[in-house]
């Protein structure tokens, strides 16, 4: 056994050895040209805290449903949520009644009826979040050329690498919020000034938080007071920020609960089985030279 | 080992009248119950069963999300993220398929470096090993497919990027390519084809394993000494001695498995793949999944000519050539003792494989630029001179230190010398047959 330890702590020595030289030299290599940086998002995201994180972790429904207002009266003008069907709002704890006027509030393109036309009518539970645009060409048209990108599993679909060591201390602290800590960089990063010297391509805003670039297209969607709350939550971009992020976790992981809760008695019933099976080994193994 | 003295008894009439007809029974018993191990085997040899559970979960996940699951590149996408939000348990379903892939690579090359660390690949086990690297082949080609499946976007593109290795190959290789892809680029027949190959594939492993037992059962197991069973005191009986001690393997195993899926399911995919497949859109950075990781690195380590092969091809050949090694181990290795315990200078240059392996793996995640390009050709290098040179080599020059007689012998000198079993230490060594 201490040979199997000497042995792994020689071998994380060198390893770490030959990751640290690697890294150093890529650092110096990047030599920080301020005005052309070549590696992106030029700034990480900010771990935030998130009432979701953790092995414990559940969603905050009074954020969610500010989240829910938020992306209703901003991200929903251009981004579509195709996979989210309004009776899952449930989840965010609103009543069956509340989630059919909730959708009645939409009108869903429907169709072929039995005269061979298709039709208008209110949204009902069982649809789902209709697109801003009847489909991707149009989207893109309107949007500069790119279809702004579909909402659904946005907090899932971005991550920032961490890089090594970092990763391997993810696994021991659980950190799985690289999503919604990156929309909420990149939502609250528009103020920032960019370094002299570097050019801005026409039509783009910058942003230090954006994954693959300088800038992007999108403008600075949020403002401070642009969305009214009835909770007295704090109106500014930072709070919208955070609220529409951990509305897009429950979007893209709405069973987020349900798996941690269920993880809990899965470690616990494996820790206590486990230990009962190694104590019935030590005792088959107790006479056995081994 | 087991054939030819089976010591089962048929106790019921049930039992007598199979025993007569078709012994399974016999075959379970002797296999499974009164199967000799050395006494000896350490957690590193718990890693077969651990195999075993998670093929059979695997196949056992796979055919319940199958059913949900629809292979058209229109509608696998949002398929599977129905599976995710509306199938019962469904996001527990492709969490564990998902991961469990993950954790099959895991346990397999726990595995397969075991072998290398106990010389478990010296004859009469050539076979066996050889069936072991078949499985681990079927293995990647299972996983790279089911990889395609959920037709994200790093499925899309890694389709793309491994099909296109096999267009390098002169004369065949744009034929080969195309029947694999069953079209010029990565589509819809890719993905049919794909999904029934990936159906397909585990029900030979599974077929395999069986050869991979049978052929272990003939040859006995190895051990951590590496010396051969001599006497009915160097083992025990499978059951309960090994059946109790896999157990507790496998459930430590599952415990880190689970810790996984219930708290970072996504920890080891790639963002990407949440985002559906677009022909049009290629990512910044196309990477396979982590387990492909070191021969992605070999791959695009190869940057220059040699001669008349372009550096395309050859990273291919050194790609699959990396993979060949492990095929041809056993005659490779010119050393007459099995175990590194006894080899110091094996033992070492086995770590140092160990760190390359790793360090190979994570060049595979960056980008093939700077100074990484040589990082990973020098770590290249040494992945193979580890087997072409290092290995016949070190078997010829290297003085093993002294070898017990007899398992039962290196057992009650480690109890005797060592202080750290005192559970074993003071018990009498009982003759077990």
């Amino acid at each position: 056994m201490k040979k199997i330890l000497t042995s792994l702590a020689l071998l994380g020595l060198v390893v770490a050895g030959i990751g640290a030289a690697g890294t150093a030299a890529i650092a110096a290599e990047e030599a920080h040209n301020a005005a052309a940086p070549t590696h992106f998002p030029i700034d990480e995201p900010k771990e935030m805290d998130w009432s979701f994180a953790g092995p414990f972790g559940t969603y905050d429904k009074a954020q969610l449903q500010r989240g829910l207002k938020v992306y209703k009266e901003v991200c929903a003008a251009c981004h579509s949520m195709n996979l989210v069907a309004f009776r899952t709002l449930e989840d965010l704890g609103y009543s069956e009644a509340q989630i059919k006027t909730l959708s009645a509030e939409y009108t869903i393109h429907d169709g072929p009826n039995d005269a061979g036309d298709m039709f208008d009518r209110p949204g009902k539970p069982s649809d789902y979040f209709p697109a801003p645009f009847p489909n991707e060409q149009a989207a893109a048209s309107a949007n500069g050329g790119a279809a702004p990108p579909d909402m659904s599993l946005l907090a899932k679909a971005r991550g920032v690498e961490r890089g090594f060591p970092r990763f391997v201390f993810d696994i021991f602290t659980q950190y799985a919020q690289g999503g919604p800590d990156y929309i909420h960089s990149l939502l609250t990063g528009y103020d920032e000034t960019p370094p002299a010297g570097m050019v801005i391509p026409e039509g783009t805003h910058y942003n230090p938080y954006f994954l693959s670039g300088v800038s992007l297209k999108m403008p600075k969607p949020l403002s401070d007071g642009q969305v009214t709350y009835d909770d007295g939550s704090p109106q500014t971009v930072d709070q919208y920020s955070r609220d529409v992020s951990a509305f897009l976790m429950w979007a893209a992981e709405p069973h987020l609960e349900d798996r941690k809760k269920t993880g809990f008695r899965v470690l616990v019933f494996l820790l206590l089985f486990g230990a009962l099976v190694y104590l019935t080994k030590r005792k088959v193994w107790a006479g056995v030279a081994h | 080992m087991s054939e030819g003295h089976s010591t089962y008894t048929p106790k019921t009439g049930i039992e007598r009248w199979f025993d007569a007809r078709m012994p399974l029974p016999r075959l379970v018993y002797d296999s499974f119950i009164a199967y000799p191990v050395p006494r000896n085997l350490n957690y590193a040899w718990t890693f077969g069963g651990i195999l075993a559970i998670m093929l059979v979960a695997q196949i056992l996940t796979g055919i319940v999300l199958a059913m949900h699951y629809t292979p058209d590149s229109v509608l696998a996408f949002d398929s599977v993220e129905k599976i995710m939000r509306d199938v019962n348990s469904g996001w527990l379903l492709r969490y564990l398929h998902s991961n469990g892939a993950s954790f099959f690579f895991v346990a397999v090359y726990i595995h397969i470096f075991r072998g290398l660390y106990y010389g478990s690949y010296k004859a009469p086990r050539e076979l066996l090993w050889i069936l072991g690297c078949i499985i681990y082949l079927l293995m990647m080609a299972t996983g790279f497919m089911g990889y395609v499946l959920p037709w994200g976007q790093m499925s899309f593109w890694g389709a793309t990027v491994i099909t296109g290795f096999f267009s390098a190959i002169p004369l065949v290789g744009d034929w080969i390519q195309q029947l694999l892809l069953g079209g010029f680029a990565v589509d819809n027949p890719t993905l049919n084809r794909f999904f029934a190959l990936h159906y397909l594939l585990p029900f030979m492993i599974a077929g395999v394993v069986v050869l991979h037992v049978w052929a272990l059962h003939v040859v006995g197991q190895s051990n951590p000494t590496g010396i051969e069973v001599k006497s009915k005191t160097d083992t025990v009986a499978f059951t309960p001695y090994a059946t109790i001690k896999d157990a507790f393997g496998m459930l430590v195993f599952l415990f880190i498995f689970a810790y996984f899926v219930f708290y970072l399911p996504n920890f080891l995919g790639h963002p990407d793949n949440y985002t559906v497949a677009n022909p049009l859109k290629t990512p910044a950075h196309i990477v396979p999944e982590w387990y492909f990781l070191p021969f992605y690195a070999i791959l695009r380590a190869i940057t220059f000519n040699i001669g008349p092969i372009n550096s395309k091809l050859g990273g291919v050949l050194c790609m699959f050539g990396a993979i060949a090694m492990l095929f041809l181990v056993p005659w490779l290795d010119t050393s007459k003792v099995r175990s590194a315990v006894y080899r110091p200078w094996y033992k070492l240059f086995f770590w140092l494989f160990v760190a390359d392996a790793v360090l190979l793996g994570w060049l595979g995640s960056q980008p093939a630029e700077g100074s990484y390009v040589f990082m990973a050709q020098m770590a290249t290098l040494f992945y193979f001179a580890f087997f072409l040179v290092v290995l016949p080599v070190l078997g010829l020059i290297e003085t093993p230190r002294r070898l017990p007689n007899s398992i039962t012998e290196a057992v009650l000198e480690k109890n005797k010398g060592g202080g750290h079993h005192p559970a074993g230490a003071t018990a009498a060594p009982e003759i077990k047959g």
